[in-house]
């Protein structure tokens, strides 16, 4: 018997199973903080009807609380559900990738279930197994929004098991903006009214008229924006958001990263550059040490009220929006910012847009995944099937720090934020407005899921700081992240590159 | 009869090899292959990644920054933690309180300590630049100038370390004899006369000893770069052991970053082995 039978022949029986486990639907699972059991093939009361006792599940993971704390949360709830010996190991971030493809390349059966970063694909495809079709057609999957099954997605096989979605987005202080006398303020030093801004020259124009000044009365300074500056700490993504506006047209298909083509990196071409220049630029509208931001200081400058705008993942947001927060309420979202002029590389010329050219940057995310290796591929996609199920995911969004972002249609209902969250009407509005606009939006930029992505990102991060220090201009910075960049494709391949890299640009250019 | 004597060697023999030469052989041949994200395994690609590193501008700078580092911090550490032996090596009130406080920083854990010293530093929140701001001197980009990261990278080594060479030089001090400071004393010599022409020279031996230690120690410095700065501003605290994570743990070229790590144990041998020969000359009169 394969191991798809198997796990087809598992999952009727769950479903069998439900029908008896609705008829005793008195059982109440909200001892696992769940407002109410959602039924279905992965729901409390179908894992609840298995039994696993004898069987282990080895899982690792992030450390806590970020998707270690659900990981860990929900394995305890199977172990007691099903019977099973769940084992979690946490690992920290800059050890995650290696304690994970270590087992992988010297074949040792290590873990069972993985999380990690989404756009680690590249790298881990060979040793993940293929979401049964079984899996993929229970609800909670089948709601999962095109977007994010693109990104589990590789070579037409969905290998990663979605349980978060991932983008950037621009955050805004609503109060700041709405403001008559801040609106008259910016009116009297720019000449023109105080708008969301639509492109990053003017993103930077109003964080430097709101730069230090105490636009919030609390009596300490407050700043333009908080960014993620930090080399190391996920400043490639910021830097990327930053560029996405000017180098991705929206006419020219076959790579934002590298002409598929030729293999030819781009991210020295004007487009880039201009990306860089802005984001060096912007660093005089940063608060003090904010040119040294990793994303923990991002999220509590702004998620504490120390900045006006920013961009990157939901953490700040949310973090503003806790209940104890003194800005709750106060904070709205965007996209990001677009650009009047966009670099065109086939014809080599900077074209001109009325309406400012948006990119929507879908970037990062956890995931997960089942190895290949694994002997206990029913009981791992049980796991992450019951991680996923509604109930609990419906329960996971509503705590920050789990990590876990809206993903399905379903989570980009506003009312489930003003219900459950208690977040007012313009702020669940303009969030759930910037999801689907980002998730249905055209010219989209994904992550460089390729071989070897972090020794890309790491080589323009490096780059990318030498510019922001002073240590090199914007065009000799990026110029020799491209140098970089040939060699490492030239050292694992140009067709093996290319070949991975069509599957980025097929999302891209759908 | 006398070969019996290898046999009672050999269980010790056999932990050496396991636990010292066959990781040490290991990563040579390490270095000899490709390994890395895309092609696992021990290929043979002959000295390809020898030669990708003697192009490697950013590998030298490391190295060339680690030195000034590591001699800097160092000589920092012995000038302070010898100058607090000397407090405490003789009678002073609360003298083993003082012993106990000095000996703190070394005790805690150096990934924990930076994440303080990280929030000390911190130029919105940190509680070092509003004191700085109320003494005159003036808020300090502590993290964000690549002049005052390097800085704030040699505090948080000197505070962290000096009670090591501290602990050793009162031991080295507490053992001197104490007959030629009598003599001293009989034949007028003041404290800094005292100092120049009896202590420091009996010191000359401990001293070499201390601060061979610590160079060894200082120049893996890794944990304090990579909480503190990561490496930045730019490139201008990257150290060769924080690169060498990079390379290795980050972007998973495990045969390259074995060959950094040999090139950087070869380079470091030499330079310390020289510099311990140039201290013993200059400090250490009895070097039979």
């Amino acid at each position: 018997m394969t191991t798809k039978t198997t796990l087809r022949g598992a999952l009727l029986a769950t479903s069998a199973l439900m029908i008896s486990a609705g008829l005793a639907a008195a059982q109440d699972y909200s001892k696992y903080g769940i407002k109410e059991d959602v039924p279905g093939a992965c729901s409390f009361a179908s894992i609840d009807a298995k039994d696993y006792s004898g069987r282990t599940l080895n899982i690792i993971t992030h450390a806590i609380p970020v998707i270690g704390e659900p990981s860990a949360l929900h394995a305890q709830q199977f172990q007691e559900l099903t019977g099973a010996t769940v084992n979690v190991v946490h690992v920290p971030f800059g050890d995650l990738f290696q304690r994970i493809m270590i087992p992988f390349q010297t074949g040792q059966q290590a873990y069972d279930v993985l999380f990690f970063a989404s756009l680690w694909l590249g790298d881990f495809n060979p040793y993940l197994a293929e979401v049964p079709q079984a899996y993929q057609e229970v609800s909670g999957m089948q709601s999962v929004t095109p977007t994010y099954k693109g990104v589990a997605t590789w070579n037409g096989k969905m290998l990663n098991y979605t349980m978060d979605g991932d983008r950037h987005y621009l955050k805004y202080r609503s109060d700041v903006f709405s403001n008559p006398e801040m609106q008259a303020l910016f009116k009297e030093k720019t000449g023109r009214d105080l708008t969301v801004p639509a492109t990053w020259e003017e993103y930077n124009e109003v964080a430097a008229v709101f730069n230090n000044m105490d636009w919030d009365g609390d009596g300490a300074p407050n700043f333009g924006t908080a960014e993620v500056t930090k080399r190391d700490d996920l400043m490639f993504s910021a830097f990327i958001s930053r560029v996405a506006a000017y180098a991705k047209h929206p006419d020219v298909k076959g790579g934002f990263f590298f002409d598929l083509e030729t293999m030819e990196p781009l991210v020295n071409t004007p487009g880039w550059v201009k990306g860089l220049e802005m984001f060096v630029a912007a660093q005089a509208s940063m608060p003090p040490g904010g040119t040294s931001f990793g994303l923990g200081d991002e999220i509590f400058s702004f998620g504490g009220g120390q900045a006006l705008m920013s961009y990157s993942w939901d953490d700040a947001f949310i973090q503003a929006m806790q209940e104890d927060s003194p800005i709750r309420n106060k904070v709205a979202a965007a996209p990001l910012p677009g650009a009047t002029e966009v670099w065109n590389r086939t014809t080599g010329q900077w074209d001109k847009f009325d309406t400012p050219n948006t990119a929507p940057y879908v970037t990062w995310g956890w995931s997960s995944a089942v190895a290949s290796a694994s002997e206990n591929q029913d009981m791992a996609f049980d796991y992450l099937c019951f991680f996923g199920n509604e109930a609990n995911t419906l329960a996971d969004l509503q705590i920050g720090r789990f990590g876990v972002n809206p993903y399905r249609e379903a989570h980009f209902d506003p009312a489930f934020y003003e219900t459950e969250l208690g977040w007012d009407v313009n702020t669940a509005t303009t969030y759930t407005d910037t999801l689907k606009a980002i998730d249905g939006g055209k010219n989209q930029v994904f992550d460089l899921r390729v071989p070897g992505v972090g020794e890309f990102m790491s080589s323009l991060a490096a780059g990318v700081a030498r510019a922001q220090s002073g240590e090199a201009t914007a065009q000799e910075a990026l110029d020799g992240v491209a140098a970089e960049w040939k060699a490492i494709v030239d050292r694992i391949g140009v067709d093996r590159v290319r070949e991975a890299y069509a599957n980025v640009v097929a999302l891209e250019d759908k | 009869m006398y070969r019996q004597k290898y046999i009672f060697l050999l269980p010790g023999l056999l932990v050496l090899v396991a636990i010292i030469l066959f990781p040490l052989l290991f990563t040579i041949r390490v270095s000899f292959s490709s390994w890395d994200v895309y092609n696992p395994g021990l290929n043979w690609i002959g000295g390809e990644n020898y030669a990708r590193l003697w192009e490697d501008a950013r590998y030298w700078e490391a190295l060339t920054r680690l030195s000034v580092l590591t001699v800097g911090t160092v000589l920092l550490q012995y000038t302070l933690g010898f100058a607090l032996a000397l407090l405490v090596w003789r009678d002073i009130a609360a003298r083993r309180f003082f012993r106990v406080l000095f000996l703190v920083p070394m005790m805690t854990t150096p990934v924990v300590m930076s994440v303080i010293w990280r929030t000390i530093f911190h130029e919105s929140l940190g509680p070092l630049n509003p004191i700085l701001d109320a003494i005159g001197i003036g808020a300090q980009p502590w993290l964000s100038q690549a002049g005052h990261a390097f800085a704030a990278v040699m505090i948080v080594e000197v505070w962290q370390w000096t009670p090591f060479m501290f602990l050793l030089l009162l031991a080295g001090l507490l053992s001197l004899p104490n007959e030629p400071f009598l003599a001293a004393r009989i034949d007028g010599a003041g404290p800094i006369r005292t100092f120049l022409s009896v202590t420091f020279p009996m010191m000359g031996a401990i001293s070499v000893g201390a601060i061979l230690i610590r160079l060894i120690e200082a120049s893996k410095l890794m944990e304090t770069v990579y909480v503190l700065t990561s490496g930045g501003p730019g490139t201008s605290t990257e150290t060769t052991s924080y690169y060498i994570y990079i390379r290795g743990m980050r972007d998973f070229q495990i045969g390259y970053s074995a060959s950094l790590s040999l090139t950087y144990l070869i380079v470091m041998s030499v330079a310390l082995t020289l510099i311990a020969k140039a201290l013993i000359r200059l400090m250490v009169k009895d070097r039979t």
